[in-house]
Formats: structure tokens, C-alpha cells, sequence
């Protein structure tokens, strides 16, 4: 069962708003709607968040993405539609229903952070505990480890004003997860930070999320963070859901030309996998065959040398060069396992394309790409890389998007990063 | 007796009787709420004479419960006393308790009314502000002594004081309700102008009827002028709280009131302590007024001097009601930077 699934959702501002839906339903479009006076900030959203995922809400400012967010835990009551929280519908749950139901299962961060100034760091991060009416000391201990969890131990005693962005964020991040409900809301939680700052925090909610498997409903207006944490991601418009998949799908099969010119900006070296551009193993022997196989394998294509693979299971052993396949057919030799080369820098399928510049400078042999069981499922050789780089640039550097506002100054600098990223083998 | 009265109307020489109506709407009011308004005249004027009684001639009950508060605050604002366990807070309590008795039997010793207020005053200044604001506080009081103002001054005080605290109670909730409901926010804004604006001397006159002469209609009016700003404040104050923080409490599921409390409240306290601030300043710029319809105090002395052309005494209590003045700003300025957000504010490392 999904837990959170919206269907159909609405959100209209303004008095004639059931007149407006109506219309909105019948077809009318956004503008004919604004003629009542109202305002539609969502229209018709349907989507599924599983257990356990993240599912990013990405659009412009305005486009409506603060407005569905807050639907989700009846913060705004919604116009038409349903929301149904672990099977449960609560557009039409009020007062002591809609609190219940926040305290046990849908906690929130706020995009400033929304602590308590007059608190300290641990009343802060204790707060969510206090209103579920838990014992003083129990709260201060589970807002403890909330916060160390968080990487802010032994900040308790602190005021939020002696904290940095970052580390307020942190605080906010800590309340949610002190709350211990399983689905956190996240309305930009991050966009208030330095890049910098921004790209630590991500991290580390990637890291969190690896051993706490929350679901969690991001939103943000950054492209690149949708890509970076959105395990699937719904790009809104003027209001409306327009795509929904995951980053890959987004981005190499946008349902629009809305969606096209958005992502035209996304910096995909952090998105695309080695897998997304790798080209088929050519040069491949048989590791368990004999020197002279090999030898008459290469000498047909003439390789300069090759990728020993097992015949069971295709995994990949390592790489014989021409010079040690002549020298063991001259000593006789019955095996390739003498001459194989084991350290061939072999990347796994998952690897993002930032981080194979380093291995792939290295290596004067086209990249081997592995999977989980360590079978060659294909190479990426040096060139192919540089091209999907190039074709990146050009991409970035022509499009006039609609993202530029937002997203544009982190790609630039993105790009610088990963210049000087791929010398140090990325970060990730 | 009004539709009598415009049977006779004439368009092009219009004389529309609103004065008569007041009239008639006040008599009428005084009729229908008699009861109301003895209570309310009782309360009051019980209270008044209470408080300034108890200032004039301060029992020795009164002195050993202050000083046992100047205990309590003196504990409070020196850290290293603080850090002891809190069961010792009693002592500061029973320390000051007994200061306060040897003060008062000082006081009785050289028989001096003021002494012992005159000390409290003094080391509520220090506590509360700093060591020089108390010093100048003991050295205006004293000078208060010194013009003979001083039991007027007490009895201004306590008139000043009975009304902040009634117009605060019933100022500071409204301000809430205010920024809660659009609707009353909207329907108490013209109220509020119509209270601040119209002359003060103006509503002077129907509390005269309703009360007659005396301390009471003085105080009414010095409450309907001196409320409006901590209602106003009150609703600025709260409107003004972080929405993003107020969306926090609701949601990790905090009720309204405990939304109230822990949230709006706490954040808009130097707001709303402005606000009383601004009560406090204009109550004390009613004491003239208050004087002309019975009450007694600096008032009183004024509105003689004027008639009598007295430039002494005039002056006199004049200045006197200015040391009231700067002593109960600084203090309250004081205390609204005691509050919670105002200290968080100011941590550093
Ligand atoms: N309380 C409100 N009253 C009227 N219109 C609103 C209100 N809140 C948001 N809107 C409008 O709804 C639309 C979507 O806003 P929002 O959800 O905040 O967008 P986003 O978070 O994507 O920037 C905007 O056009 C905004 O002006
Ligand atoms: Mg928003």
C-alpha cells in the first residue's frame, strides 16, 4: 500500500473556489478560471508515494508545490480529491483527528527552519515529543540521539541563534526525525543554504535515509537536487503534475517540451550512470580457455589487449595484454591465470559519470562496467565519455530554460566541481 | 422623545440632536446596568483605596513580601546563585523577608512614611535595569519626598497602576482574539480609533453620570483612553509571528491554545510588552483629566495650580508625575528585554 497517495487533488484559492474546480474539471484552462477571482494553486494531482521512497515535487516558484505539500498533512484543507495517509483519507479529518494524525505519522521541515528562538537546540529537537506529551527526560534522551544522529551531539544546551544555516536546518531535521513518524514533508528544506552547505545536507539525508528508509516528499525548485535525491520525481506546472518517473526517465524521455527545456539545465553527469552510456564489450577472451585462444581471438581483431572473462557467469577476471599472451604461448603455458591483470579499474554499472573521470584518466583501456555479481555488462571507452561530456556542454550552455533562475548558478559552478572533482576521483 | 423631537425637522435648517441622543443613551445605559456599574464602582474605588493606602502607609506585611521578592529577583539575576539547587530559593525569600522588616522598622524608627518604598523602588531599579538606573531612581523618589508630593504621588500611582493592569486584562486578550478572527480584528479597529481619538474630555462626562464624582469615572476614562495600543500591539504582535514557525506547532500536531502559548505568545511578548509600555504612558497622561472629575493625586495638584495660578505647585507635581513616568518606562522597557526571545536572541558563544 502506498503511504501517501493523493488522487485527484485541488486546491483553490479565492470564495468562488467549488465553481472554479467545476470548471477546472469540465476543462477550462488556469486563466479561464482566474476570470471568478480565484486563484488555482493545484489542479487534478494524482500520485502514489511508496514506503520507504523519495519523492520529489519539482517546479518553479509558484507553480504550487508548497501548496500540495501542505494538503498532505491538512495544514491547508484541500478544495476536492483525497488524500489517503497509510490507507486513510483525511481531507475531511478535523481538529483533534488531523493532530492525532500528524503526531504519529507525518512529521515536517520547513525551508527557514521554523525553530523555536526562545528554545534551546534540545527543546527544539524535542518539541514534536513534548506535544505527543512524552516524559521530560525520555524526550531529551530520544532528542539526543536525533541530534547526534544528525551529526549536532552535545549541541543541546545552544540557542538557535548561535547556530549557522546549516546547522539550524540540522535542528529542523532533527525535530522531524525525533518525532519518529514515518513519512517526513520537506517543503524546500534545503534551497535557504549555500551550495556548499546544500550539497553536505543532501548527503547526508541520502546517508540517513539508507539506514532509516523514511518516506519522504521533498520539494524543491533545483533541478539538480531533484535529480540527486528524488528516488522518483513529479515536475509541477501552473498548478498541474506533468510528469512523474524517475531522474533517468525525466530526463532522457521528458513527457513535454516543458519538461525538455527544464531539464536541458540539469548538470547529468550527476545523474547519468556509467550504465546510461556504456557501449558493449568488444575485446573480450575466454579467461578459462588457453593462451593460444586468446592469441587467435586478438590477432583476429587485432586488440592490444582484452577483457578475461569467465565463460560462467561473464565475470569479468581482468585484463590480458598482447606482449603476455605471445610470451605465454612461447613458454607453453596451458592458462590465461598467470598473465591476467587484475587491476584494471572496473567501475560499477551505478557509478555516476563525475566520478569516472579519474579511473577512466587513468586507464588507458576503455572502462569496464560490472554489476552487483561482477559481470562485464559493458565498457565505456575514454572517447565515449568526452562525447556525452560535450554533448552535456553544448546542452548547458544553449538553452535559455525555465529553470534558469533556479537552477543555473548550480550548474555553472557545478561544472566547475566536477572540473576539478574528477582530478580527486568526485566526492560522492 | 426622540421621534418628538424630529417631527419637527427641517431639511434646510437641519439641527440633528446627537447631544440630546448621547444624553438620552447614557441615561438609559444608566438605568438598564445599575447594578453593573455599582459593582464595577465598588471594585474600582475598593481597589484604589486599597492600593494607595497600602502606598501611603505601607504595612509591615507589604514591605516583607516586597523585599522577599527583591530576594527572589536578586537570586535570579546573579547566575552563580541561580546554579544552586532550587530548593535554596527560599532563602533569597526569607533573607529579603527579613531585610525588609529591619527596613520597616527604620522606617518607623525615624518616622518616615516613605523610607521603606522609597528603598524598594530603588532596589527594583537595580534588579530589574542596572545599578545607576537604581541609584537615580532612590535620588528622584527622594526628590518626590522632598516637593511633599509624595503620598499625591503614590495615590497617582496606584491610580495608574489599577488602570494598566484592567486595561491589559481585558487589552491584551482582545489583541488576541484580534489576530485570531479577521472579523473581530475588523470590528474592533473603528472602536479602537473612536477610543483614542476622541477627545478624552469627552468621555469624562458620561462616566461622571455613571459613577458621579471620584476616583471611578476617572479611572474608566483613563482605562478607554490608555487600552487601545496594547490591543493594537497585541494583534500586531501575534500577526507578526513567523507563519513557517506557527505551521511548525501544527504540524507536529500542537493545539490552537497551545499554539498560543508556546509559540505566538513567547514570540510576540516584546510586542505586546511595547504595548503596555504605550497603556502605561497615556494612563499617566490622564491624571489631569482624571483629576477634574474627583480624583485625587499629582492630578489634583495640577488642576490646582492652574486655577489658582500657582507655578510652584504646578511644577511640583508635575515633575513628580515625570519621575513616575521614566521610572515605570525604564522598568517595563527593562522587563520586556527580559523575555525569553529578547535573551535567546542575545546568546553568544
Ligand atoms: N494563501 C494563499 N492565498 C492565495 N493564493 C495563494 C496562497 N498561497 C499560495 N497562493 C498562490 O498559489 C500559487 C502556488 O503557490 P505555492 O504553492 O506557494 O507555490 P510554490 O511553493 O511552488 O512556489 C501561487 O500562485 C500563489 O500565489
Ligand atoms: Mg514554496
Amino acid at each position: 500500500m502506498a503511504a501517501v497517495r493523493a488522487e485527484g487533488l485541488y486546491k483553490v484559492f479565492g470564495r468562488k473556489a467549488d465553481l472554479a474546480v467545476q470548471q477546472l474539471k469540465q476543462g477550462a484552462s488556469r486563466e479561464e478560471v482566474a476570470k471568478l477571482g480565484v486563484t488555482p494553486a493545484v489542479i487534478d494531482a494524482s500520485f502514489e508515494v511508496e514506503p520507504g521512497e523519495i519523492f520529489v515535487v519539482m517546479g518553479l516558484s509558484g507553480s504550487g508545490k508548497s501548496t500540495l505539500i501542505r494538503m498532505l498533512n491538512g495544514l491547508w484543507h484541500a478544495t476536492d480529491g483525497h488524500i489517503y495517509v497509510d490507507g486513510t483519507d483525511i481531507v475531511n479529518a478535523h481538529g483533534a483527528e488531523l493532530r492525532q494524525m500528524r503526531k504519529e505519522k507525518i512529521s515536517m521541515v520547513f525551508q527557514h527552519f521554523a525553530l523555536l528562538p526562545h528554545l534551546t537546540v534540545a527543546e527544539n529537537a524535542a518539541y514534536a515529543l513534548d506535544i505527543q506529551g512524552m516524559p521530560k527526560e525520555e524526550r531529551f534522551a530520544r532528542a539526543e540521539e536525533a541530534l547526534e544522529m544528525v551529526g549536532l551531539g552535545g549541541w543541546g544546551d545552544r540557542f538557535p541563534v548561535q547556530l549557522s544555516g546549516g546547522m539550524k536546518q540540522r535542528v529542523g531535521l532533527a525535530r522531524a526525525l525525533a518525532a519518529g513518524s514515518e513519512i517526513m514533508l520537506m517543503d524546500e528544506a534545503f534551497s535557504a543554504l549555500d551550495p556548499l552547505i546544500k550539497r553536505e545536507m543532501q548527503e547526508q539525508l541520502l546517508q540517513l535515509q539508507s539506514s532509516l528508509n523514511k518516506t519522504i516528499v521533498f520539494i524543491t525548485h533545483d533541478l539538480n537536487e531533484a535529480m540527486r535525491l528524488g528516488d522518483r520525481i513529479a515536475v509541477m506546472r501552473d498548478g498541474r503534475i506533468v510528469q512523474i518517473g524517475t531522474a533517468e526517465e525525466v530526463l532522457n524521455d521528458p513527457a513535454n517540451d516543458y519538461v525538455a527545456q527544464f531539464v536541458a539545465d540539469v548538470d547529468r553527469t550527476r545523474v547519468l550512470t556509467a550504465s546510461s552510456i556504456m557501449e558493449p564489450a568488444q575485446f573480450v577472451v575466454n579467461a578459462d580457455s588457453g593462451p593460444r585462444e586468446a592469441q587467435y581471438t586478438m590477432r583476429e581483431k587485432q586488440m592490444v589487449a582484452a577483457f578475461a572473462v569467465g565463460r560462467r557467469g561473464d565475470k569479468l577476471h581482468g585484463v590480458v595484454h598482447d606482449q603476455d599472451v605471445v610470451s605465454a604461448v612461447r613458454r607453453g603455458d596451458k592458462s590465461l591465470e598467470g598473465i591476467i591483470d587484475t587491476d584494471v579499474g572496473a567501475v560499477h554499472q551505478d557509478t555516476y559519470l563525475v566520478d569516472l573521470f579519474a579511473p577512466s584518466a587513468e586507464n588507458p583501456l576503455p572502462l569496464p562496467v560490472i554489476d552487483d555479481e561482477k559481470r562485464l555488462v559493458g565498457v565505456v571507452p575514454r572517447v565515449t565519455l568526452l562525447s556525452a561530456m560535450a554533448s552535456i556542454a553544448d546542452v548547458v550552455h544553449t538553452a535559455d530554460s525555465p529553470a534558469q533562475d533556479a537552477a543555473t548558478t548550480g550548474v555553472t559552478r557545478g561544472f566547475g566541481t566536477e572540473a576539478s572533482n574528477a582530478g580527486q576521483g568526485g566526492d560522492a | 422623545m426622540i421621534l418628538a423631537q424630529s417631527e419637527g425637522f427641517d431639511p434646510l435648517n437641519p439641527r440633528i440632536e446627537i447631544g440630546q441622543w448621547a444624553d438620552d443613551l447614557v441615561s438609559w445605559f444608566e438605568d438598564t446596568f445599575k447594578p453593573v456599574l455599582d459593582l464595577i464602582s465598588d471594585g474600582l474605588g475598593g481597589a484604589y483605596d486599597g492600593l494607595s493606602n497600602a502606598l501611603r502607609e505601607p504595612s509591615v506585611i507589604l514591605i516583607v513580601l516586597l523585599f522577599g521578592l527583591i530576594g527572589l529577583l536578586f537570586w535570579e539575576r546573579f547566575p552563580p546563585l541561580r546554579a544552586l539547587s532550587m530548593s535554596f530559593v527560599v532563602v533569597p525569600i526569607v533573607l529579603g523577608g527579613a531585610a525588609g522588616w529591619g527596613v520597616h522598622a527604620l522606617g518607623e524608627e525615624l518616622e518616615s512614611q516613605f523610607l521603606a518604598l522609597l528603598i524598594v523602588f530603588a532596589l527594583i531599579g537595580w534588579l530589574v535595569r542596572s545599578w545607576a538606573f537604581g541609584i537615580f531612581s532612590a535620588v528622584a523618589f527622594y526628590v518626590v519626598a522632598g516637593m511633599d508630593e509624595w503620598d499625591r504621588a503614590m495615590e497617582t500611582l496606584s491610580l495608574v497602576l489599577i488602570s494598566v493592569i484592567i486595561a491589559t486584562l481585558i487589552g491584551v486578550p482582545l489583541g488576541i482574539l484580534a489576530a485570531k478572527s479577521q472579523v473581530v480584528s475588523n470590528a474592533i479597529r473603528p472602536v479602537l480609533d473612536f477610543m483614542q481619538t476622541m477627545p478624552a474630555m469627552v468621555y469624562l462626562i458620561p462616566t461622571l453620570f455613571a459613577f458621579g464624582i471620584g476616583v471611578v469615572p476617572g479611572m474608566i476614562s483613563t482605562i478607554v483612553f490608555a487600552m487601545p495600543p496594547g490591543v493594537r500591539l497585541t494583534e500586531h504582535g501575534i500577526r507578526n509571528v513567523d507563519t513557517e514557525v506557527v505551521e511548525a506547532g501544527q504540524a507536529f500536531g500542537s493545539p490552537p491554545l497551545r499554539i498560543l502559548r508556546q509559540i505566538q505568545l513567547p514570540l510576540a511578548l516584546p510586542t505586546i510588552m511595547a504595548g503596555i509600555n504605550q497603556v502605561i504612558m497615556l494612563a499617566l497622561s490622564m491624571v489631569v483629566l482624571a483629576a477634574m472629575v474627583g480624583a485625587a493625586g499629582l492630578g489634583l495638584e495640577v488642576v490646582r495650580g492652574l486655577q489658582g495660578l500657582q507655578i510652584p505647585r504646578g511644577a511640583e507635581a508635575g515633575l513628580a508625575v515625570v519621575v513616575l513616568a521614566i521610572f515605570l518606562d525604564r522598568i517595563v522597557a527593562a522587563l520586556a528585554d527580559r523575555a525569553p526571545v529578547v535573551r535567546a536572541s542575545r546568546v553568544r558563544d
